[in-house]
């Protein structure tokens, strides 16, 4: 049956992300440093980072736990989102450049460009940079999406066609000439929409919006999962035949699913970008699309809240690894959470509670009318009954 | 009996699919009738479920024509348009949607609206509620309608499908090995259901199970080698000195 889309666990959800919006930022600004409740600010870019990660954790989520279709490229639809927002950034700086070049970007002084790139054109309009963020993203998925889908490219081939897709990217925008600032990309941001990208208001209010745009990601999908929409996507997930004989247009619902999830990786990159202060093309690296697949798995697939509990999570272990002296292990370490999750904790972290959950609801005497949910043992079995 | 191709629902002329000249289906002619009972038998590897295949649209027959409802090009359509113009089909393989619900499952197949756009705002019906209800209660699933379909027995999926089959209300049902796997209680039961369906709607059974096949009581086709080696009542083709060759020879 078709669920609200509001219901309890998504609004616990909303008012825990919704409460950190405001309290991080509140504790930042109005606390003095002396406080011992200060958050300074590097921590709240720190935490603002980790919420873009659960952004692009949950459109991965939404597109592997609920259709089925595992891309290792959605890395790319993040760092897309991050060079529109850059290429915004990279305009505003005008004449505060190295060079002092008020319509060129200082990398492209360095190359003795003179004119600026036609794909260049718009970005010093911020909401055309914002559609940008959402429409590059998102025509990609489109076209690629469009393809594979109607060739019936499925399963590890999908997969291994999204990493291509997201290698060749990176080739690209390592490539000077390709005029996205190659191997440096874009950076020394000075300010988005003519407040300092440095000071601690802004911060505070880029860790906020990264909240909102969490909360609003968080509702699109509940939207889409809990509507016969989603009751399809699960369908296509657990027989892709049975739906094509239904009469459903299985590739329809894919190619929507592809592309919403897209535009929702572009978002998350576009909110990164301001508060590390970079976009290069190693963010295009197959292993962070891969990596982001490993939050999704650590926090359980197709629950929506499982995978940005997952980003939060092995970000936070990421972080405090890498700056302590195990650093060269971490990647032993993620790998190594993968495989024990895929062994032993198939469903995550929160597919794992909310089954044990889900048990104790069934075995509860008083839980549900005899028609309702009856234990498999206990049910009779109707062909052989009379 | 004979029926003028016009008039027939189901019309395969000539058809022959091979993999990798392998010929599963060569030259392969059939015509159903609206509103009869068709059992079709044969081997192991005979091209029955190839022939599903070419008429769903899971398969592109090599030559042959296809037509259904005396107009529609089969061979042109692929499988969501032929599903939305009114055939239905069970796996031979019991195939559900193991992680929604028995309802769920019937709710999906129900007939309506398709569209990836509107299926966002689909509201149900009070109507599609109780015709939910209706199947159930045929499909003897009533009491097992909120668990999930993956928890089923087989012989209770393989109703569910049949009920799927229902609830997406096809003017012709292709129903692949129904009884696999099912004790002769539920043999017996599961030919009466099918009686009851081909009341109103057209259906071709495909089943090894000689029993079953007579319990139905219809006109019998029998494949081999991807054409039709005989056709008639149970009695006549089991009669049949090649079908007996066939089946107990070689
Ligand atoms: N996709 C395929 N590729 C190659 N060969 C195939 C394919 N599908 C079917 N065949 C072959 O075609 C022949 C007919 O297969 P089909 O499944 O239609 O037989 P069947 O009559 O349904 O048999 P059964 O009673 O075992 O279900 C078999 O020899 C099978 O191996
Ligand atoms: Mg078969």
């Amino acid at each position: 049956m078709t669920a609200r889309p509001l219901d309890r666990g998504t609004l616990v959800f909303l008012g825990l992300v919704a409460a950190a919006a405001i309290v991080v930022p509140a504790l930042n600004l109005a606390l003095p440093e002396s406080s011992p409740l200060h958050v300074p600010t590097y921590l709240v870019s720190l935490f603002g980072k980790y919420v873009c990660f659960a952004l692009l954790a949950l459109s991965i989520d939404l597109i592997w736990g609920y259709c089925g279709i595992l891309s290792l490229g959605h890395g790319a639809f993040f760092a897309l989102g991050g060079y529109a927002m850059g290429m915004y950034l990279m305009r505003q700086i005008g004449g505060r450049g190295v060079y002092g070049n008020p319509l060129l970007p200082d990398f492209m002084v360095f190359l003795n460009w003179k004119e600026l790139p036609l794909a260049w054109w718009g970005f010093s309009s911020f909401p055309y940079a914002m559609l940008m963020v959402l429409a590059v993203p998102g025509l990609l998925a489109l076209v690629f999406g469009w393809f594979a889908f109607r060739s019936r490219v499925t399963g590890v081939y999908f997969s291994i066609i999204t990493q291509a897709m997201t290698f060749a990217l990176m080739l690209a925008f390592f490539r000077n000439d390709f005029g996205f600032g190659g191997n440096n990309g874009l950076t020394d941001f000075k300010d988005i929409l003519g407040f300092n990208v440095q000071a601690d208001g802004t911060r505070a209010a880029l860790f906020a919006i990264s909240c909102v745009a969490l909360m609003l990601g968080y509702l699109v999908c509940r939207v889409l999962v809990a509507s016969k929409f989603g009751m399809v996507l699960i369908a296509v997930r657990d027989a892709e035949a049975r739906a094509r004989f239904l009469g459903y247009r299985v590739e329809s619902y894919k190619l929507a699913t592809f592309v919403i999830s897209a535009c929702m990786a572009g978002v998350a990159g576009a909110l990164y970008v301001p508060q590390v202060g970079i976009i290069n093309p190693g963010e295009f690296s197959p292993a962070n699309s891969i990596e982001a697949v490993i939050w999704v798995a650590v926090g359980g697939r197709g629950t929506l809240a499982g995978a940005v509990v997952g980003a939060l999570l092995v970000n936070y272990a990421k972080t405090s690894f890498t700056s302590g002296p195990l650093a060269p292990y971490w990647l032993f370490l993620l790998g190594g959470l993968f495989v024990g999750v895929t062994l032993w904790l198939p469903r995550g972290i929160v597919g794992t509670v909310q089954h044990w959950r889900a048990r104790r609801r069934e075995v509860a005497p008083d839980a549900s009318g005899p028609a309702e949910g009856a234990p498999d043992g206990a049910a009779q079995k109707p062909l052989a009954a009379e | 009996m004979e029926f003028r191709t016009t008039s027939a629902l189901l019309y395969l002329d000539a058809v022959s699919v091979s993999f990798d000249g392998f010929k599963a289906l060569n030259s392969l002619s059939l015509t159903i009738a609206p509103g009869e009972m068709r059992a079709i038998i044969g081997p192991n590897g005979a091209g029955k479920t190839t022939m599903m295949d070419v008429i769903t649209g899971k398969t592109r027959p090599d030559e042959g024509e296809v037509l259904f409802d005396g107009t529609h090009d089969l061979t042109a359509l692929d499988e969501a348009s032929i599903a939305v113009l009114g055939i239905g089909r069970k796996f031979q393989k019991p195939t559900v949607f193991d992680s929604h619900t028995v309802e769920d499952n019937l709710r999906l197949a129900l007939a309506g609206d398709r569209r990836a756009r509107t299926a966002i705002a689909w509201r149900e019906t009070v109507a599609a509620r109780e015709r939910i209800s209706s199947i159930l209660e045929t499909i003897r699933l009533t009491a097992a309608r909120s668990r999930l379909a993956g928890n089923l027995s087989h012989g209770q999926k393989q109703w569910l499908e049949i009920g799927m089959l229902l609830a997406q209300d096809p003017k012709l049902l292709l129903v692949d090995e129904p009884v696999a796997g099912m004790t002769d209680a539920e043999t017996h039961q599961t030919a009466e259901l099918l009686r009851a369906i081909n009341a109103e709607k057209t259906v071709v059974v495909v089943e090894h199970d000689m029993t079953f096949v007579r319990a139905l009581g219809v006109k019998v086709t029998v494949l081999h080698e991807g054409r039709v080696l005989a056709e008639g009542s149970i009695d006549q083709v089991s009669e049949n000195e090649r079908v007996v060759e066939v089946y107990l020879g070689r």
